[in-house]
């Protein structure tokens, strides 16, 4: 017989009781089961017969964080659900982490008035919630952070959750969940759920709210079981007309065209426009129709793109179904035709928020951007960007992604109109600065193009192409000319919201503005 | 000018102004202004609508203006449109040729 010899590494279970596992693996305690699939499924599974048992058994205490995703944008229920419960069972002083909020969360007003609610973290707010909390609604200003900064706060234990609430259109009795199913048609979808990843990755505690109990196993799925706990059935997740629209239309605006047609100019001017690029569009009107006028500089020169990141669109659908656009990297699907394209196309992938845009990892698909297209409220002089704060200081928007993909992309284009009604968008000093400046690098607008002095070979690029380059000075002073100077907005000292930026610094602050 | 009755110019379109002026005998000008850029350029907006009736020689007016984000041209010629009406003038000169 040979002497074992093993070094006594304390990492490594000891060689006492050798092939005697105790505990639920011993003799007497044997936890096999035979039974079928059939029964098993009926006799276990992670649902739970009520919202308020799952959160009972989730170790909810008053204080804690609970969060919920935006994939339901403005026809989301489960916010205004779930904290109507836990507003009834009593909970005081919870943080609510969402990765963004809309107008249809006006109920939260009096959950923040009634102490249910202590503070908010968000990529955005509108509607009537944002006017009472740039009113002073909360003692503790709002933190708002980007898709990125909020996967790295998460992932880092700076914003510790310790119960998500995530809404999933399909979800199997163990917890398997996404934004649509492969085995039923029609139902409510909402495609990726790229920022509910995270949350059910990271909290502590999962607990999935599907009105749509599918068959074992929901695959593909968005959510593996692994990163859930507990399901509950609801009614009603959300209005689908609320959660998206049945396609994104193209504008016929004429300025946004005239605005689209310039940006896909500068791209394909800018070194960037060859075979097998990256690019990134938004959802607004004007960077919207860039793809098509791209589309047709794509046929002519005779490339394709090799991804397309992103909140996506049912114009990035096209391309990529014309075989113009290979793969498609999805967070968020803004239409439902990119939520079916998510379905039904092999190479759409749906992505993280971390995978998306996380500074932590430096290979995050930002960071492989060629070119982004991204809309703004306003951009100054600095080329300073507000997505956040209108031009009367009320809170009327969203960080989302424009700090992450700005900084990524080799080109960040942002598009606005010259002035908006009598409103200007390229002024002096922006009310908020989201985006800084040096990580924007074109600006157009439907009065001209400036481009940032850091890149002034890019602008020497653009000219030699023959497009006509502003100074950001000139385009603000033809703003002024237009509508004049408008009167400075009056704000109170009290801060209602900090501004993050992707890692955790704060960008700046809003204020409470004074009636 | 004098105001004999009340007239409105203008729409409720974006952009537009729409500028209702009322007779307000020996009461002087009285504006009554809802404006989508309050904030930023109701001031503004006053000024220039008293101005233009200033410019009028109209004194006495009760001028009710809902303001979608106008430009100062626009408030201007509305503000005069509503005031011929309201003035039941015709005597107006459109254009200026030089």
């Amino acid at each position: 017989m040979h002497e074992t010899s093993i070094s006594r590494e304390p990492s490594i279970s000891c060689l006492e009781g050798l092939g005697l596992p105790g505990g639920q693996f011993s003799d007497e305690n044997l936890g096999k089961s035979y039974s079928t699939l059939a029964e098993r499924k009926a006799s276990y599974s992670k649902i739970i017969p009520s919202l308020e048992e799952a959160v009972t058994l989730s170790g909810l205490r008053d204080g804690m964080t609970v969060s919920f995703h935006h994939h339901f944008r403005n026809g989301d229920y489960i916010v205004n659900l779930v904290m109507d419960k836990l507003a009834e069972m009593g909970f005081k002083n919870l943080t609510l982490a969402a990765s963004s909020l809309s107008d249809c969360h006006a109920p939260l007003i009096r959950h923040i008035q009634s102490g249910v609610i202590r503070r908010i973290e968000t990529s955005g707010l509108r509607g009537s919630l944002a006017d009472a909390i740039s009113n002073g609604l909360m003692e503790t200003p709002v933190v708002f952070r980007s898709h990125g900064g909020r996967a790295r706060a998460i992932e880092s234990g700076e914003l510790p959750i310790d119960v998500a609430f995530l809404g999933a259109p399909s979800c199997d009795p163990y917890g398997n969940a996404n934004g649509y199913s492969r085995d039923v048609d029609g139902g409510v979808m909402c495609g990726s759920m790229g920022y509910a990843k995270c949350d059910a990755q990271h909290a502590a505690r999962t607990i999935i709210l599907t009105n749509h109990i599918v068959q074992y196993p929901n695959a593909p799925f968005g959510i593996p079981s692994t990163d859930v706990d507990y399901i509950v059935e609801v009614p009603n997740i959300g209005d689908p007309a609320g959660i998206m629209s049945g396609a994104t239309r193209f504008t016929k605006n004429p300025k946004e065209l005239t605005i689209a047609e310039s940006a896909a100019n500068v791209i394909a001017a800018s070194g960037v426009f060859e075979d097998g690029f990256s690019i990134q569009m938004g959802s607004g009107g004007a960077s919207l129709a860039v793809a098509r006028f791209l589309r047709e500089k794509m046929l002519a020169k005779g490339i394709t793109a090799s991804f397309a990141l992103g909140g996506i669109t049912g114009s990035i659908v096209d391309l990529h179904e014309e075989g113009l656009v290979k793969k498609i990297l999805d967070v968020q699907s803004f239409d439902l035709r990119a939520a079916e394209s998510l379905k039904n196309n092999r190479f759409h992938q749906q992505i993280s928020a971390s995978y998306y845009a996380s500074p932590a990892d430096p290979g995050c698909a930002v960071n492989l951007l060629d070119a982004v297209v991204l809309s703004a409220l306003e951009v100054d002089t600095n080329f300073d960007v507000n997505v956040l704060t209108g031009s009367d200081g009320v809170i009327r928007g969203a960080i989302g992604g424009h700090p992450d993909t700005a900084y990524g992309a080799a080109l960040a284009i942002v598009v606005c109109p010259l002035v908006r009604g009598r409103i200007p968008c390229v002024v002096e000093k922006v009310n908020t600065v989201v985006t800084p400046g040096k990580t924007v690098d074109v600006i157009v607008t439907d009065y001209g193009i400036a481009v940032n002095p850091r890149r002034y070979k890019l602008r020497r690029r653009l000219m030699d192409a023959g497009i006509a380059v502003s100074t950001i000075e000139e385009l603000q002073q033809k703003a002024q000319r237009i509508v004049g100077i408008p009167a400075p907005i009056a704000y109170r000292d009290t801060v209602v919201g900090v501004v993050t930026y992707r890692d955790g610094s704060v960008m700046d602050l809003i204020r409470q503005v004074r009636d | 000018m004098k105001v004999l009755k009340a007239a409105v110019s203008g729409t409720m379109e974006s952009s537009d102004i729409m500028v209702t002026v009322a007779p307000n005998e020996g009461g002087g000008l009285a504006i009554d202004l809802n404006s989508t850029v309050e904030k930023q350029f109701g001031a503004a907006i006053r000024a220039a609508i008293a101005e233009t009736l200033e410019q009028l020689g109209i004194r006495d007016a009760r001028v009710t203006a809902v303001d979608k984000g106008a430009l100062d041209c626009v408030i201007r010629a509305r503000v005069k449109a509503s005031a011929f009406r309201a003035c039941e003038r015709e005597d107006y000169v459109w254009e200026v040729r030089t």
